[in-house]
């Protein structure tokens, strides 16, 4: 760290990191849910990520493998749920609540062997002559490489839905399938490939916890971020430049209620626990607010099973 | 028609077979009745691999195994929430022909009570309650000793005076441990000043390590916790400052950073009753130990620990041990200043137990 080491950077500095995850899951998530999927084993897909990515780390000594370990297993798991939802069309709300239940298990039955093992995190990469600018410099110029993925990602995913052919096709699927179907686009491949970098994005916000975040492996590290970013997908409108938004608020007030707590601020400290939940809701649904923008936005399909000869 | 009568017969021979297996079975237990192994059940709050509480009775589970060998039989069944879940799965062990049951939450309290009275002849041993009966006993440990050995550490140890303190939730046992560590603290350091955060979970290595970080860019240079994951001290250890590990030994996470880590030891206790229900001597008791049984152990010190501070450090074990020093002997000052326990008094387990309020030392206001 650099000269600057005043309180606002350094809480910045937490925020990047505790919104980041976030980012990874919610960004994933929103693809497949506009390709018309509801997968809700982010959770257990996050899981998922986090022991494979630890344990590659751990064992081959490269955070590179470690990551490209936890976007393969998040990847796995989401293709278990593909087959049983797109293939053997289940119920893509139960398989992805036993998704999740699964990831839970399956990742602390692995993990056994990794509990107590200490890993000394991915190394930060400071970008060159950006990071001498002062202040603003180690704000945000001195991080790990995912941090910059994730900023990186959501332009390209905002970019990839809004100015592309593809972008539109996986819109349409996900909008009216019957509709993609009869103009010859291959429904249930789209959404094969969106549930899989739903999966991959989950594994990358698992690994990012059990790498940077945390970095250790421990039973249910996740502790329900996955379903914060489930929650931030819809109260984002299926936007991703308002998701990253809410995932940093959500960051954001989650740190600065610990400061508040720190200097001895005299409110509760459940409600301050409560606080980045109400806050990121409200502030969500109030910038949303417009329905015409949610019916734009929301994907028409969302959570029903096509098949090309219904 | 050919079909039904030898369906019928199939499931008749299974019938028989499944009856001869079963007097079979029963008449090999009562056989060998004499010489069955000893079987001993848990019931956790949380996972093994919490590397915390739950983690620390499990290590005590396989202490009795590697005790004992084949002449018991342990299980456990793990991350039973405290609700009606806990009755069913206890229930289970008692009928499973468990002869000791383990239950290691405060929340399986009356579950606990309500089937000890169904399986007389099952001995129970509940963690941290309070409600006993002639096959229930409680044990628990006076962890707040621990606390008070670190707080001398730490007062001694501060260069800014600000000790941060990560907690879980405002219940006597977080804010009696707050406490014990800050009286300690202020005796040898009467200028160090405790600021506490609450991150309302046990185990939420993300949440955890957040907090340290706040703590330590708000001037702390010591960082303790009361929860259960090794995030903090891993982030005490990145960012160059020391603390104490908690439940179990965390210098794995953190070779520089931990000083000394409070560890629940249950091996001993846990042996030991065991041991009792072998010989038919196990009684109903109470038990709240602290150093002096071992129940409170410590991490050997860490490499930042200088020789005065290992020496104050074993003053106070000694004399907790001995009975000359009580980390709860007045005078005692609360927040505002005022003398709630006068010199020399020392406060009884009553209130011990119910603890409700920060003393003097401690920043901030205490949640209700």
């Amino acid at each position: 760290m650099s000269a600057d080491n005043s309180m606002l950077v350094l809480i910045g500095l937490s925020v990047i990191t505790a919104a980041t995850p976030l980012v990874y899951a919610a960004i994933g998530e929103l693809v497949v849910e506009k390709s018309g999927v509801l997968n809700l084993g982010v959770e257990g897909m996050m899981l998922g990520g986090a022991v494979g990515g630890f344990a590659v780390a751990h064992l081959s000594g490269s955070a590179l493998l470690g990551v490209l370990a936890g976007m393969l297993s998040g990847m796995l798991l989401s293709l278990l749920f593909a087959f049983l939802t797109l293939h053997l069309r289940s119920s893509q709300v139960a398989t992805g609540l036993a998704l999740t239940l699964f990831g839970i298990g399956l990742s602390a039955l692995l993990g056994q062997p990794l509990i107590g093992v200490a890993y000394e995190g991915i190394p930060t990469y400071a970008i060159p002559v950006l990071r001498d600018i002062p202040v603003l410099g180690t704000l945000l110029f001195e991080h790990d490489l995912m941090v910059y993925g994730s900023i990186l990602l959501v332009v390209a995913v905002s970019f990839f839905l809004r100015s592309t052919r593809a972008g539109l096709i996986l819109r349409a699927v996900g909008d009216s399938p019957e509709a993609a179907h009869a103009l010859g686009y291959r429904v249930i491949l789209v959404r094969y490939l969106a549930t899989l970098f739903g999966g991959a994005c989950a594994g990358l916000s698992g690994c990012y916890l059990s790498m940077a975040y945390a970095p250790m492996w421990a039973e249910n590290l996740s502790a329900g971020r996955g379903w914060i970013a489930l929650a931030l997908v819809v109260f984002a409108t299926w936007q991703p430049s308002r998701l990253l938004f809410g995932a940093y608020l959500f960051g954001g007030i989650t740190i600065l209620q610990l400061h508040a707590q720190a200097i001895g601020i005299n409110v509760p400290s459940q409600l301050m626990s409560m606080l980045p939940y109400i806050a990121t809701i409200i502030v969500l649904v109030l910038i949303s607010r417009d329905r015409g923008r949610i019916r734009k936005n929301a994907p028409a399909s969302i959570g029903q099973a096509f098949h090309p000869t219904k | 028609m050919f079909a039904l009568p030898s369906l019928k017969a199939t499931r008749i021979r299974k019938t028989v077979v499944v009856l001869a297996a079963t007097l079979v079975s029963l008449g090999s237990l009562s056989a060998f009745a004499d010489d069955h192994p000893t079987k001993v059940g848990f019931v956790y709050v949380g996972p093994v691999g919490d590397h915390g509480w739950t983690y620390r009775h499990d290590v005590g589970r396989l202490a009795i195994e590697a005790e004992f060998g084949d002449k018991v039989e342990t299980t456990f069944v793990e991350s039973v929430g405290e609700g009606a879940d806990a009755e069913r799965v206890i229930r289970k062990l008692a009928a499973d022909g468990n002869d000791l049951i383990f239950t290691t939450s405060f929340g399986y309290m009356n579950p606990t009570i309500k089937v000890a009275k169904m399986f007389p002849d099952v001995k129970f041993e509940h963690a941290t309650g309070y409600k006993r009966a002639d096959n229930v006993s409680t044990y628990s440990a006076r962890f707040y000793e621990g606390r008070a050995v670190i707080g001398t550490m730490a007062g001694m140890m501060t260069k800014s005076n600000i000790i941060g303190y990560i907690a879980s939730f405002p219940i006597p046992e977080v804010v009696r441990g707050i406490n014990a560590f800050t009286i300690a603290m202020r005796k040898v350091n009467p200028d160090a000043e405790v600021r506490v955060v609450w991150v309302n979970s046990w185990y939420d290595p993300g949440k955890e390590g957040d907090a340290a970080k706040t703590l330590i860019d708000q001037g702390a240079d010591i960082i303790t916790q009361h929860t259960d994951s090794p995030a903090p001290l891993q982030i005490a250890q990145e960012r160059g400052v020391i603390g104490f590990g908690q439940a179990s030994d965390m210098s794995a996470f953190a070779p520089d950073a931990q000083l000394t880590s409070i560890i629940d030891d249950w091996n001993q206790y846990y042996i030991d009753r065991t041991k009792a229900v072998m010989d038919g001597t196990w009684e109903s008791v109470d038990v709240w130990h602290g150093i002096d049984s071992g129940l409170v152990g410590f991490a050997e010190y860490g490499p930042a620990v200088s020789e005065d501070v290992k020496a104050a450090a074993e003053v106070i074990k000694e004399g907790i041990i001995d009975g000359s020093i009580h980390p709860f002997q007045g005078p005692i000052n609360n927040q505002a200043g005022e003398e709630v326990v006068a010199e020399g008094e020392i406060l009884d387990d009553g209130v011990l137990l119910g603890m409700d309020y920060y003393v003097e030392g401690v920043q901030g206001s205490l949640p209700k």
